[in-house]
């Protein structure tokens, strides 16, 4: 069944080529994206039931494997695949209802579905590789992909908040590329299996070196402090089903390659508290800011950075306990903080705004909006019982389970952090659905097509089902941490 | 493996020339220093492999060939910089058509916050001399 693996690649791109041709047909489309996307869902599921027997691994080309680019479907991989096939789809979804609804029926953007196709290729192209390289061309399309979409329309403000986005990806793009030579340089390969042997037999200082370049590229397009500042400059411009995706994904791509890197390229050593000192000023200096925004949307950015913090955390604690709460923690993330950006885009076109101050009332005017905001928002303040506590209390439990001085200073300021979220997100809900009117009068609502309204609520309900499936996803996501920390189950599928 | 120190120096050139010039306000300016970081970069790349002769089947002894592996990757790399410079150069025309400059401007809301933060601070540490409050007080309400 290795031949499914190169499909949620494949598909998207093919995808993105025909409605590429179908330009002026934007029903047809339509009709091509959704069904791409809905076909990579399926085929995503299909590769995690089948990789619970073992990684599926496919040598692109059919070249030799440590020559040629493979493709590696372990459980991480094909978990990640298959929550970034479901949010791409219900975002498609979202934005077509949301062309719908703007009449935009005779002037659509027709380079939207290709680029968004493009984007969820690169996306998947970077969950599936086995190879830095190939890794590297995975970011390169969705990034290129993204510019495009930051970008969209090109408005001024638009133009300003993408040029800061485009150049520091470029610049973290050129610091990734020199990392890859001297990987090359000072080990012959770049197949991530034969990087695990060749790496640990380089001497330290050398191991240290490359491991700081593929970190700090990762970590700008991670978006941890103090490489940060982009995002929530660059996020809040773009149309609302963008930043939602962008939101979801493309930050947890960057965390993605920082899991692989510390656990199956470097493991152990010291870069390990070095990253537990930046995971908490990430979470800590993130949520202070969201503190003190008062747009819906650059508050969500902030909060995202915080929270990157969080998965962070996980992996700095390099223990099987950590690990696990962070993958957890990542699916929970990606759901959580799409859903968030897509109401805030329901709540834009209800209210006219999304500034704090010209809100209000919204929970009596919109009572189905203001349900679909209190449920992530409470589920990413870490309430019981939504899955954004259950992560939380597993990296805590991970973290005193560690004992070290760090640790706990980690869990202290987890706790500081998701205390502060909670605030941030009740500010949002007081000023904007709980109190009586605006400040200033509305401008008049565009009207929400059920085609926004309908994928926004399933993904609120697939993160309140997060927390049913809490059980069976927990041991799963032990399960992974088990095998990304044993690193012979990778290689040896892809060296027998 | 001993790799040529001219095209070590060549990179670290190119690394610097480029890093100066991304820092610049100017969008051209930051599209050359883009370019020149990539250049960088490939040289790089270029320089993990020993010197040997083209690796081409048949023209030379295999042993005595180069690695072939970081000219392809090289080639790859090409390309993404020749789109990425495509789109910043699109970026930077139409940056111009809007705003009759390249100049990228700093951030609306994050203006807004520094004002705010001066407000407080001037309302804080300093104390208002009463003339001069009376001054302003007066100049306000003539405006």
């Amino acid at each position: 069944m290795t031949w499914l693996v190169p499909l949620p690649v494949m598909m998207p791109l093919l995808g993105a080529a025909a409605t590429l041709l179908m330009f002026r047909r934007p029903r047809v489309q339509r009709v091509i994206s959704v069904s791409v996307l809905t076909a990579t869902l399926a085929v995503s599921a299909l590769l995690l039931v089948l990789s619970a027997d073992g990684p599926l691994v496919v040598a692109v080309g059919g070249w030799p494997v440590p020559l040629g680019i493979v493709l590696v479907a372990d459980q991480l991989a094909t978990l990640m695949l298959v929550v970034s096939a479901a949010v791409t789809l219900c975002v498609l979804l979202y934005s077509i209802g949301q062309g719908g609804a703007d009449g935009d029926e005779e002037h659509p953007l027709s380079v939207f579905h290709p680029t968004y196709l493009i984007m969820t290729a690169g996306v998947t192209n970077a969950f599936l590789s086995g190879d830095l390289f190939n890794l590297y061309v995975g970011f390169e399309i969705l990034l290129a992909a993204s510019y495009v979409l930051i970008t969209l329309g090109g408005t001024e403000t638009r133009i300003r908040a993408g040029t800061t986005y485009v150049v520091v990806s470029l610049l973290s793009s050129v610091i990734f590329l020199s990392g890859i030579g001297l990987v090359y340089a000072s080990t012959g390969t770049l197949n991530m299996a034969q990087l695990v042997e060749r790496l640990d037999a380089l001497p330290d200082g050398t191991r240290m070196v490359l491991q700081g370049m593929l970190l700090l590229a990762f970590g700008i397009k991670a978006a941890i402090f103090p490489l940060s500042a982009w995002l929530p400059d660059s996020y809040p411009t773009a149309p609302a089903p963008v930043t939602a995706v962008f939101a979801g994904l493309l930050t947890k791509v960057g965390v993605y390659a920082i899991i692989r890197t510390e656990t199956l390229l470097f493991p152990g050593g010291r870069v390990s508290d070095l990253l537990m000192v930046a995971a908490l000023s990430t979470m800590l200096v993130g949520i202070l800011g969201a503190v003190a925004q008062s747009d819906i949307k650059r508050l969500l950015s902030f909060t995202l950075v915080s929270h990157i913090g969080y998965l962070l955390f996980g992996v700095g604690l390099a223990s099987r306990a950590g690990i696990a709460a962070a993958v957890f923690y990542t699916l929970h993330h990606i759901v959580v903080q799409t859903t968030l950006f897509l109401v805030t885009g329901l709540i834009e076109r209800r209210g006219g705004s999304t500034a704090l101050d010209r809100l209000g009332g919204l929970a009596r005017a919109a009572p189905v909006l203001a349900v679909l905001f209190f449920l992530p928002a409470l589920n990413l303040a870490g309430i019981p019982p939504f899955s954004g506590f259950l992560g939380k209390l597993g990296l805590i439990q991970a973290g005193v389970a560690d004992g070290g001085v760090l640790a706990w200073m980690l869990v202290a300021g987890s706790a500081i952090t998701s205390l502060l979220t909670l605030y941030a997100l009740a500010r949002v809900w007081n000023l904007a659905f709980w109190r009586g009117g605006a400040d200033s009068p509305p401008a008049a609502p565009l009207k929400s097509p059920r085609l926004m309204v309908t994928p926004t609520a399933a993904l609120v309900i697939a993160g309140a089902a997060l927390t049913l499936a809490a059980g069976p996803l927990y041991a799963l996501s032990d399960n992974v941490a088990g095998d990304l920390l044993a690193r012979t189950p990778y290689v040896e599928a892809v060296l027998p | 493996m001993r790799p040529s120190i001219v095209l070590l120096i060549a990179v670290g050139v190119l690394f610097a020339a480029g890093t100066t010039l991304l820092l610049e306000r100017t969008l051209t300016r930051v599209l050359l220093g883009v370019m020149l970081l990539g250049n960088g970069a490939n040289l790089l790349v270029l320089a993990s492999a020993e010197p040997g002769a083209p690796p081409i089947v048949g023209t030379a002894d295999t042993a005595a060939m180069t690695d072939p592996l970081p000219q392809a990757m090289i080639l790859t790399a090409i390309v993404i910089t020749l789109g990425m410079t495509a789109f910043l150069l699109a970026v930077a025309y139409r940056s111009w058509r809007l705003s009759g400059h390249d100049e990228v401007q700093d951030d609306a809301e994050d203006r807004r916050v520094r004002e705010l933060a001066e407000r407080d601070e001037g309302s804080d540490a300093e104390e208002l001399d009463a003339d001069d409050l009376d001054a302003e007080t007066i100049e306000e309400v003539r405006r």
